[in-house]
């Protein structure tokens, strides 16, 4: 079960606004989920390291040269708001 | 069409010209595409060019194919089918791309999916639900949708998908497409919108397996942009393609053949195991126990990633952002709110809650912790399985494809449609999905194969033979 209050307080964690139908809605469609997952908890799992990606990848370290990339212009071009290639966000206070 | 290109007896500029004018006649009604490449003419004429100079050209020269709009294209809008990148033009393109375009193939253009990959139906794009070519009242899967959908309806030779629990192989099932996820690590996620990191893969569909396979050994290999690329060698799979099974063990996990297999579907996997069977492979039953675990696994794991990749979008520095000039923030947080509150969709809102309250603390080791350490458990039973056959035969999905609008109201029901596919993703091994046939009502039906890590060759191998087997000349209604 999650609780509309819980729901709530998780969209703040993740830093998104929802409506109070949202809210209402996800409160009573993610309780059936979890529900569902308890399920999970059946499983005796005591000393088992968890498995966090699936193969065994060696990792490797590629040589620390510069490549040429795309120039600031084209780095910042999507930006909602700029000011030459400077990212502009509205004045906030607190 | 690649070899008659290159023998110059058709050009590529007609074959190019030619899907798109199947694409101007059929994408109003197929929503298959999002974006079209408008370069895509210049590009097929430039390999005219080239051959026309007996220059070398590359294995897919002149290829039209579709990109799943959720892999970068440098210049040409990638939306990920979601609002919060709906004017999205990436500055770089991913490596799939730029191996493909190296290569010679045609980008046509971006095609459709469900809203940053999420979903099994194609309906939660901001884009509009795209249709299955085969029946346009049932959804052609997801999330790779409108890449079936444009293949499956004569919209491109082939397409790029992505795949994190099912995503290229349901919606191969759904359109009677051949598709392939790869082995973790084979194909760089470099440039790809990253949905769960630890998951996802792209991979090729394609109308048969040899092409299918041919796609895919121009995009894998190692690429030193992503860290979990493999070194393993690239075979040459489409060359090496040998449909005699004689000493392949093929097991049938029995958990895959239960009750709640739609009996049209449980026919064909039937009918495609007869045909592995008489192309001498021999079955064995085996048991993979945790399977009925997999989808709460899968969920659990993918949307805690989801959740952590799905914070860069903070409407600073690329995508939408909230309109403030007549309500400004009172702080920073609400500046994030109401910014990623608007630009995503409630399928991606509730995955990003998911994700997010199962890492909080409180519910982690309960929820987050505890999915992967019965992942790992997940991975040691395959491994174990793998260790006395070579594939696994079973369905695709319970069902064949469903009507729009018949789950989407029920998230959990759309969460447990991908019950067999989602095991792969979480084991990290390679899986395809091949056409077997119609249900009663006439849509296709796939089958699902399953290797261990990096043996692509014996599902190319396998799924060659069922291919022949099934000799399907059935074409959607569109394209007659």
């Amino acid at each position: 079960m999650i609780s509309e209050e819980e729901v709530s307080r998780v969209a703040d964690l993740a830093r998104l606004s929802l409506s109070t139908e949202e809210v209402q809605r996800l409160a009573t469609q993610l309780s059936v989920v979890l529900q569902h997952f308890d399920q999970v908890a059946k499983v005796a799992t005591d000393g088992i390291e968890p498995l966090v990606t699936p193969t065994d990848v060696l990792e490797f370290r590629r040589d620390d040269k510069v490549h040429p990339w795309a120039n600031a212009e084209a780095a910042t071009q999507n930006a909602p708001e700029k000011v030459g290639n400077l990212f502009k966000v509205p004045p906030v206070v607190g | 069409m690649r070899d008659a290109i290159a023998k110059r007896e058709i050009r590529a500029r007609e074959v190019t010209e030619k899907f798109m004018g199947q694409i101007e006649k059929w994408n109003p009604r197929l929503n298959a595409y999002i974006t079209l490449n408008e370069q895509a003419l210049e590009q097929a004429k430039q390999i005219d060019q080239r051959l026309s100079r007996n220059e070398k050209v590359g294995a897919l020269a002149g290829v039209p194919v579709a990109i799943k709009d959720l892999l970068c294209t440098k210049g040409l809008r990638t939306t990920a089918a979601s609002k919060i990148l709906h004017n999205f033009v990436p500055p770089f393109s991913a490596t799939v791309v730029e191996r493909l375009e190296a290569a010679g193939a045609i980008n046509l253009g971006k095609t459709n999916l469900d809203e940053f990959a999420m979903g099994s139906s194609s309906e939660t794009s901001h884009f509009g639900i795209s249709k299955n070519p085969w029946n346009l009242e049932y959804v052609p899967g997801g999330s790779s949708g409108g890449s079936a959908a444009a293949v499956a309806g004569g919209l491109a030779c082939a397409a790029v998908g992505t795949d994190t629990g099912g995503s290229i192989r349901q919606p191969s099932s759904f359109c009677g497409l051949v598709g392939v996820k790869p082995t973790y690590g084979r194909v760089s996620r470099y440039g790809i919108v990253a949905y769960a990191s630890s998951l996802d893969q792209a991979g090729p569909m394609a109308r048969t397996v040899e092409d299918a396979a041919l796609v895919l050994e121009t995009i894998a290999g190692r690429d030193e942009r992503d860290s979990t690329t493999s070194r393993e060698n690239v075979p040459q799979w489409s060359q090496k393609i040998s449909t005699n099974l004689k000493g392949l063990k093929v097991g049938l996990p029995k958990e895959y053949y239960s009750d709640q297999v739609h009996p049209d579907t449980r026919e064909r996997v039937d009918q495609a195991v007869e045909a592995v069977r008489a192309a001498g492979a021999e079955t064995v039953e085996v048991s993979l126990s945790l399977t009925d675990l997999a989808v709460s696994i899968y969920y659990l794991v993918a949307t805690s990633e989801a959740s952590s990749n799905l914070a860069r979008y903070d409407g600073v520095r690329f995508g939408y952002r909230s309109d403030f000039s007549k309500r400004p923030a009172e702080d920073i947080a609400e500046f994030y709110c109401r910014t990623r509150g608007e630009g995503f969709g409630s399928e991606v809102k509730r995955r990003i809650i998911l994700g997010t309250y199962a890492l909080s603390s409180g519910y982690y080791d309960a929820y987050y912790k505890k999915a992967c350490q019965v992942r790992r458990l997940m991975r040691e039973q395959f491994l174990e399985v793998f260790s006395r056959c070579q594939i696994l035969m079973g369905p695709v999905c319970v069902s064949p494809a469903f009507k729009i609008g018949g789950r989407i109201a029920d998230p959990l029901k759309m969460y447990l449609n991908d019950i067999f596919t989602t095991s792969a993703n979480l084991v990290g091994i390679p899986g395809m999905s091949v056409p077997a046939g119609f249900s009663k009502a006439g849509l296709p039906i796939g089958v699902q194969l399953l290797a261990a890590h990096f043996q692509e060759q014996h599902l190319f191998n396998a799924g060659k033979a069922i291919e022949e087997a099934m000799d399907i000349k059935e074409l959607p209604h569109v394209l007659q």
